[in-house]
């Protein structure tokens, strides 16, 4: 057992730490403030070669494991870049994994390159207002004419589709009371948006301005049937694929935000005199601290367990669940404790901590909450009845 | 032409250094450790050189412990075409690594040597200057510009009071101050190419060259901490202090 970061994954860490040297505190606290996407972090990133850091060497990418996209995904967040820097290419990262996978050599050629290099933006178009985490329910339709399909319907919590050109879109091919399993009649597409058919409205949220977050509506949209990935019918088998890769980026996410914001409230607590004495050398200062840092190492181990069991093949639902969840409340715990451990001065923007406090409810909420998570190990793992 | 880049592993420059409780040197167990950015210079000019298509090769050379071969893939992952690790645990000093360096010149024959002046961690500014000696090369010192024209290099050197434009015939030894260039990022591909750029690993022995210190430390201490100012309410309060307290005026 060997729990050391590898050269080439310490290289990983630090190339990204510098590049993220650029973006510091007041660029991300004038984005939170204005919004804005930040177009040169990601593109300092695609420059860097980085946003194919898990796609296959022929296309460009640098066929490196989720192992190594966690590194750097909790690099951008750690570096103070939080949600808004890591929510800014995240999808770029693992989204189209269904396409190395299931796509044709054609399309691979095709829709690979463009997003490697940074040329196009993609975002992700699952979720529904009406279903929720039950994702066989989808309405959003794709009616099949000639040699395209007519999309209709609409979704919600689609992040990034204001800046991106790109959208992998899972949609209805088969009305539900016509296929034998519910899972079975959905189709994945990765196509361009046609904004006369696509409206993007943007959701006022309460953190990461930056990284905007919409409702999309879809009408009579069209895709070419050589977007379609895979055959039609089994879009959700495909999107599974991608579904723990995310959990473990988002938590290896989750606690990078933890670790800044940890980081900044223990140089506060040395810094802060009040009495004549350090105010972390208080019991009831450093201890939750403490308990912070034990919180976010747990955490970690878990996150780097699940990622290294899924760049092996190993089965790896339980840790990625596990790893989200267990990332995203150590996380939260480090940045509320970063915002009492300032006092009243927490609350000012400008000790960015309550920023991390805003953005740090994401990786809580999304993309599974903490409570689907808890159902899944009591029955997948502790073979507990099925309580939904 | 080739050119060969000594580069040191080094104390990060954000790490805030701790001297040992036995006052034998600083400590370096646990610390984050990287190449000395002078030497980060001394390679992006080097490949900087190669684009410009003067160079062919670059060749980065490390010397002390095992882990300085990942000093040596930093530079790989910059633009360097391969490593040599001289490794050892000994605690080298300057002679000793300008009496190694001037062996692998002479078994690498490079028309430039660039380095930096000097590593941030002990401050020596001579490695540099004695490998010239030992060859009996041109030394273009505390380089803020560089240009390789024909066997002829034009060096501007930062010197107290202004610049200073030197003419050095090659083969020379350049090295690198803090504005000749603003090392890159190495990119993700690079990172991936710098893995499979062979490191020839090798001992001091095998240059013929016994790298045992000549110089004795006699102790490392902390400097005295810096007091707390004070503030003062007037002008007049001001001269009054310095007069009778400072005693400078």
């Amino acid at each position: 057992m060997d729990f050391a970061l590898s050269d080439e994954q310490e290289a990983v860490r630090e190339a990204i730490a510098r590049i993220c040297t650029r973006f510091d505190d007041k660029y991300w606290h004038d984005r939170d403030q204005t919004g804005g996407f930040p177009h040169e972090l990601h593109q300092a990133m695609a420059e860097g070669g980085w946003l194919g850091i898990c796609m296959p060497t022929d296309y460009g990418g640098a066929g490196l494991g989720i192992t190594e996209a966690a590194i750097m995904m909790q690099a951008i967040a750690e570096s103070g870049a939080g949600m808004s820097g890591a929510s800014a290419i995240h999808m770029n990262i693992f989204g189209l994994n269904p396409v190395v996978v299931f796509g044709t050599e054609e399309q691979k050629a095709r829709m690979l390159p463009p997003l490697i290099a940074g040329r196009e933006k993609a975002c992700f178009a699952v979720t529904e207002p009406n279903t929720g985490l039950d994702t066989t329910r989808l309405r959003t339709r794709a009616e099949r004419r000639g040699d395209r399909y007519v999309v209709n319907g609409q979704k919600v919590w689609i992040s990034t589709a204001q800046v991106a050109e790109k959208m992998l879109l899972l949609a209805r091919t088969t009305p539900l009371d016509q296929v034998r399993k519910r899972t079975e009649g959905l189709s994945l597409f990765y196509t361009t948006i046609d904004r006369a058919r696509v409206e993007a409205r943007e959701i006022p949220k309460m953190g990461r301005k930056a990284v905007d977050s919409n409702q999309v509506f879809f009408d009579n949209f069209e895709v070419p049937v050589e977007d379609r990935i895979g055959e039609e019918g089994r879009g959700f088998e495909y999107i599974l694929h991608g579904m723990n890769p995310e959990r473990i980026l988002i938590a290896a996410e989750a606690v990078g935000l933890g670790r800044v914001a940890l980081a900044r409230a223990t140089q506060y607590a040395k810094e802060r005199v009040v009495f004549e004495r350090p105010i972390g050398q208080n019991q009831a200062i450093q201890h939750p601290l403490a308990e912070a840092w034990m919180q976010l190492e747990a955490a970690q181990l878990m996150v780097m367990n699940a990622a290294w069991r899924y760049d092996r093949g190993l089965s790896c639902g339980a840790q990625a669940n596990a790893s989200k969840y267990l990332a995203a409340e150590a996380g939260f715990f480090a940045c509320q404790q970063a915002v009492m451990t300032h006092g009243g001065f927490g609350y000012a923007k400008e000790y960015h901590v309550e920023r991390y406090l805003r953005e740090i409810m994401i990786p809580r909420l999304t993309p599974v909450s903490p409570q689907l998570i808890l159902c899944f190990i009591a029955e997948r793992v502790l073979g507990l009845p099925k309580s939904y | 032409m080739k050119i060969l880049v000594p580069v040191k592993r080094v104390v990060d420059y954000n790490v805030k250094v701790r001297v040992k409780s036995d006052g034998t040197g600083v400590e370096t167990a646990g610390v984050k450790m990287s190449m000395n950015p002078f030497d980060e210079i001394a390679v992006e000019e080097a490949v900087r050189l190669k684009e410009k298509g003067v160079a062919t090769e670059i060749i980065a050379v490390s010397m002390g412990v095992a882990q300085c071969g990942e000093t040596i893939r930093t530079a790989l992952a910059m633009g360097a075409d391969r490593g040599i690790l001289v490794e050892t645990d000994a605690d080298l000093q300057p002679l000793a690594v300008a009496k190694m360096l001037k062996v692998l010149v002479d078994r690498e024959q490079p028309t430039l040597v660039v380095m930096g002046k000097q590593a941030i961690d002990d401050d020596m500014n001579a490695t540099g200057q004695m490998l010239a000696a030992l060859l009996g090369w041109a030394q273009g010192t505390f380089a803020s510009k560089v240009a390789i024209e024909g066997d002829k290099a034009t060096v501007t050197r930062e010197i107290d009071g202004g610049l200073e434009t030197v003419a050095l015939k090659l083969p020379a030894v350049v090295t690198t101050d803090l504005r000749l260039n603003e090392p890159r990022y190495a990119s993700l591909p690079n990172i991936m190419k710098a893995r499979k750029k062979p490191i020839e690993t090798i001992k001091p022995a095998d240059l013929g060259v016994d790298p045992a210190p000549r110089l004795t430390v006699i102790k490392v201490a902390e400097p005295p901490k810096r007091q707390a100012g004070k503030k003062v309410g007037s002008v007049a309060e001001l001269v009054a202090k310095l007069k009778t307290e400072a005693k400078v005026i």
